[in-house]
């Protein structure tokens, strides 16, 4: 295929992106942004699938087997188990207006520039490898799609294609497009609409034309999986797609959990799944979507592996390269040239995003304190800024397209690309630590982290990039078989003696055992500045904090808005800060002064729009030079913090505190109810029992002074009216007896004699007491006692009582001219009962529940009055209920109340104790 | 021609006891034992005094005060209310209502007897200080 063509189709695609990214940039600006969905940022975080997936994973496949898997296997349970932990991390970039990984880190411990300056370092020389990897990808694609000879199809030809070095080309030309790209506004942590975009289109045409050669290996050279996977194993490559025994899973583990801590920690998946997530609730979606689309574009990795094994049977091929020599074995040119396409996307992709992130990192987190330290930008100076970052920015993307270059000079050629890979791997999972701990632990500090990066980075230069040079033959091979300097525990592939490992397994467990290590062990023993305090309770309690500002409070000097706006136009643009500024005033509703000295919220405010251009470290120590005054100091800080917890604190304990109040104030109201009405029934009770009592002794003391005061009375008369008094006096007598029982019974103060009782004795008992009334009053009486009653268990004498109230009540009540009542006891299952009958006029209705309370008969009724003090049925009904039956009263159809109560039998009484 | 006391009171003791004093100091004595029974014995006969009991059935002792006071042909009549019941609200509210002496039970029938004639007598009295 005449390299013409295939450049042509190379620029055509990415003016293709560049168009598809101005577009959606001209739409955004309109208001419309057209990259809000979940789908759109799902794929744009399938940047994660590089050259490596496209050509790697096939390569690895066809001399592995399945060992390409785990790579995706890590993100995948991030994803769908951990997705927390991106929640977490999206809010955060979100508050703090975090501009990358580097920018996270140092503004966790405390926004020290030199953290953010050696996590920039380690993500530029970790980053270098992949890069490289990227270049070699398609410079490798580009060789073999142009070169069609049989030979080219077994090795690219690696001499200069036109006379200059194809994958310098390459490399130049990635990075002015990335530039043309990614530079394009000052806002490092503002959306890219227009990139994401471009990056998402490029994740599906790399999953399409990967789906497409994966098609047309399966069904078209051969006929379905079944044929092509049972042809390969009739060829003897079942190893490479089964399990066997005797297969070392170590590598397995490593893999996992090195893609894990990537899909986290590589600089441009942070940037894609933090920095440019445009809404924390697409993490939701992304959490199933995002392994989806990893599944579905493995699916056909070991089909078309195996299809390069068996089309260069017993040839050695280069296997990365599958992807395109098959189609191109089989005469499918047009089917190689799609699959260059998709290869290109996935390693544009890549090398746009990573150089974007890392440009920003460069900038924000390594030039700019040293141009800072330098002094070379003065403060006082009120230059236009933005002009210096955008060119620190492109110059930043060149030069690391360039390293990526070097490398692959150096190293590349020797390695595949999934070895390359995993190096760049190992070394992003070096900010693991840093970042999980950070997010989860107060306690980690800015010592602690920066030992143990600088550790595990320096563990992973030793154990796996200086190796890579000596295998190219940069440093001498005896660095690797016998240890620098013959020292032999050196050795960078069995460090302290420890062999039998993969070199990947033996290096991420050295580093991390160093990096973790340090950075508890520092973290444990060094003291957190105050800064780092704070935020570190910021990141920790993220969820807890956003709403509020609290976290500009260590800014206890003052600046004016004037001093302030200008610092920050300096770096984002006059405009753009002026309107930012009016924005804020208008929101809070102030009116924003320049002579006048800006509040908390306005330095956090400026801080973080500083931020947003040149990171967090930056920011604040330019803020820190318009504020006049100090930092606050530790005490004071340690006080802020604890207010600030103790408030957290406070207030959920208070939102408790009211909850339980008002269940407090409900029973409250419900009590003071109750209290009210025991307060007007006491108070009732109180004017009845005075009246009860005042009634005898109006008459006592008025026929007593009569009797004085009229000795001529006639001694009938005289008799009479003593005889009244002897009658109130036992009607007093009789009522106080009575009151007392009653409160005695309802302060439980009786003495009650419990015993098992004969009914029939003490009924008789109670009508012989009875019988002088009875006679008296004329009443004809009936009883009816069955035989053989059971006994009851009572108070012998109270019960005697109930009956005498009852029935005298009845002889009260009867009719006068032929009174008649009926007392009767039947034995019911558990109890027996009493009841008392009279022929008298019965009960109001409304009356049958109030007749049990105590001075009932005084009040409401229409009767002429009866003898008796009011107690009576209320006594009766303290002693039935203390005894364990009922008492209530029904009126007879033809008239006549009967009243009834129950008594518990002796006999089920003790069945039902012992039974419970 | 001497003076008619009403009682209205339904405890048959007191009733007794306030007959025999009313009748020694010269009083014509009717009894009624219920406020309804009141009314209509003031509908049939209009006394110069009411002796009036608070706790009574069917209408009460302030119902019936009420229902004096309400009708001007009773305007003359003197009231005293009994109460057995010694809270000072009663006796607000029949002086509200309209009675001229409240008396709690028990009571002295000395002071009663020298009330009962201060309440009906001075009426002539008055007067008769007025055309001096």
């Amino acid at each position: 295929m005449s390299g013409g063509v295939v450049l042509t189709v190379s620029l055509l695609y990415l003016g293709l992106l560049f168009a598809i990214a101005q577009v959606v940039d001209l739409q955004a600006a309109k208001g419309r942004p057209l990259t809000r969905n979940p789908y759109i940022y799902t794929l744009s975080i399938a940047a994660y699938c590089t050259s490596w997936t496209f050509y790697g994973s096939v390569g690895l496949a066809a001399t592995r087997g399945l060992d390409f898997l785990p790579i995706y296997l890590g993100p995948t349970l991030v994803f769908i188990l951990w997705s927390v932990i991106w929640i977490k991390i999206v809010r955060i970039c979100k508050v703090h207006r975090i501009t990358s990984i580097a920018d996270f880190i140092a503004s966790r411990y405390g926004k020290q520039a030199r953290l953010g300056g050696l996590v920039t370092v380690i993500a530029v020389v970790g980053t270098t490898p992949y890069i490289s990897l990227q270049l070699k990808s398609i410079a490798t694609s580009f060789r073999i799609l142009v070169s069609s000879s049989e030979q080219a199809l077994l090795h690219a030809p690696s001499e200069p294609i036109f006379f200059i070095d194809t994958t310098l080309v390459v490399a130049l030309a990635l990075a002015l497009f990335a530039i043309l790209f990614g530079t394009r506004h000052i806002d490092a942590s503002e959306h890219h609409e227009g990139l994401v975009a471009a990056i998402a289109f490029e994740s599906v045409v790399k999953l399409v034309t990967f789906l497409a050669v994966g098609f047309f290996v399966t069904f078209g050279l051969f006929n379905g999986f079944g044929d092509l996977f049972s042809t390969a194993a009739d060829k003897g490559l079942n190893n490479l797609f089964t399990v066997s025994k005797d297969h070392d899973y170590s590598l397995w583990m490593t893999m996992t959990v090195l893609s894990m801590a990537a899909i986290i920690c590589l600089p441009r998946q942070f940037y894609m799944t933090a920095v440019e997530n445009p809404d924390e609730s697409f993490l939701r979606k992304a959490t199933w979507l995002f392994p989806l689309y990893l599944l579905v574009i493995n699916i056909f990795v070991l089909p078309i592996a195996l299809a390069g094994r068996l089309s260069f049977d017993g040839i050695s091929a280069d296997a990365d390269m599958f992807m395109l020599t098959v189609p191109l074995f089989h005469d499918q040119a047009i089917l190689a040239l799609v699959a260059f396409v998709g290869g290109l996307s996935a390693a544009t992709s890549m090398v746009i995003v990573a150089s974007i992130a890392l440009s920003t990192m460069v900038c924000n987190d390594l030039i700019m304190p040293l141009l800072l330290r330098w002094r070379w930008l003065n403060i006082s100076k009120n230059d236009d800024l933005t002009g210096l970052l955008l060119t620190i920015r492109r110059v930043s993307i060149l030069l690391i397209l360039i390293l990526g270059y070097i490398y692959y000079l150096i190293a590349s050629e020797s390695y595949s690309l999934v070895t390359i890979g995993l190096v760049s791997f190992a070394a992003a999972a070096q900010f693991a630590p840093s970042i999980i701990g950070g997010i989860f632990w107060k306690g980690a500090s800015y010592r602690g982290a920066v030992t143990g990066l600088a550790l595990g980075f320096l563990v992973w230069l030793y154990t796996l990039l200086l190796p890579s040079f000596a295998q190219s033959g940069w440093l001498p091979l005896s660095f690797i078989e016998e240890g620098p300097y013959g020292l032999e525990f050196l050795k960078p592939y069995a460090l302290f003696g420890m062999e039998g490992f993969d070199r990947l397994t033996h290096a991420l467990f050295w580093s991390m055992f160093a990096n973790i290590g340090a950075y508890w062990m520092v973290s444990l023993l060094s003291h957190q500045t105050a800064i780092e305090r704070i935020q570190g309770t910021l990141f920790v309690d993220v969820f807890g904090h956003t709403d509020d500002e609290r976290d500009s409070r260590y800014w206890r000097g003052s600046a004016t808005v004037a001093d302030l706006q200008q610092l920050v136009g300096r770096f984002v643009g006059v405009q753009r800060v002026a309107l930012a500024f009016s924005d804020f005033a208008a929101e809070r509703d102030i009116n924003l002064r320049k002579s006048q000295s800006a509040d908390a919220a306005l330095l956090d405010f400026a801080e973080k729009m500083l931020a947003g251009a040149i990171g967090s470290a930056t920011a604040r120590v330019m803020v820190g030079s318009v504020v006049k005054g100090e930092i606050v100091g530790l005490d004071e800080v340690y006080r802020i913090l604890d207010e600030t917890s103790q408030v957290i604190e406070y207030s959920h304990r208070l939102e408790q505190k009211s909850a339980e109040l008002e269940r407090a104030t409900a029973q409250l109201r419900n009590a003071n109810e109750r209290l009210k009405e025991l307060d007007s029934l006491k108070d009732h009770f109180l004017s009845m029992v005075s009246h009860e009592l005042r009634t005898p002794l109006t008459s006592l003391r008025a026929f007593g002074e009569i009797l004085i005061d009229n000795p001529e009375v006639s001694p009938e008369e005289r008799e009479r009216f003593l005889n009244v008094i002897i009658k109130e006096s036992s009607r007093l007598t009789r009522l106080i007896d009575q009151l007392l029982d009653l409160a005695r019974m309802e302060a439980g103060q009786m003495d009650w004699s419990l015993d098992t009782v004969d009914m029939d004795g003490t009924l008789k008992e109670a009508m012989a007491t009875l019988a002088g009334l009875i006679k008296e009053s004329e009443v004809d009486v009936a009883i009816v006692i069955p035989n053989d009653l059971p006994k009851v268990r009572a108070d012998r004498d109270q019960l005697i009582q109930v009956i005498i109230n009852l029935v005298s009540n009845a002889i009260k009540f009867c009719d006068k001219a032929k009174g008649h009542i009926d007392v009767a006891v039947t034995s019911g299952d558990d109890v027996l009962e009493v009841s008392v009958a009279d022929n008298g006029k019965g009960i109001p209705v409304n009356m049958l529940e109030k007749i049990f309370e105590k001075f009932h008969q005084s009040i409401d009724r229409d009767e002429d009055k009866p003898q008796g003090s009011g107690l009576g049925l209320a006594i009766c009904r303290e002693i039935v209920t203390f005894l364990g039956g009922k008492i209530w009263v029904t009126n007879r159809k033809d008239g006549g109340a009967v009243f009834t109560f129950t008594v518990p039998r002796a006999d089920r009484l003790d069945v039902r104790i012992s039974a419970e | 021609m001497s003076h008619t006391v009403l009682v209205v009171e339904d405890e048959p003791n007191i009733v007794l006891s306030l007959q025999f004093i009313l009748r020694k100091a010269g009083f014509t004595v009717r009894v009624a034992g219920d406020g309804d029974q009141a009314l209509r014995a003031i509908d049939d006969y209009v006394p110069d005094l009411v002796i009036l009991d608070i706790m009574l059935p069917k209408q009460d002792g302030f119902a019936v005060c009420e229902a004096i006071r309400g009708n001007p042909a009773c305007r003359d009549i003197r009231i005293i209310m009994l109460s057995a019941k010694s809270r000072e609200a009663d006796k607000e509210r029949a002086m509200a209502l309209g009675a001229d002496e409240f008396v709690t039970k028990p009571f002295s029938t000395r002071a009663l007897d020298k009330m009962v004639k201060e309440i009906v007598a001075p009426r002539k009295t008055v007067l008769q200080t007025k055309q001096t």
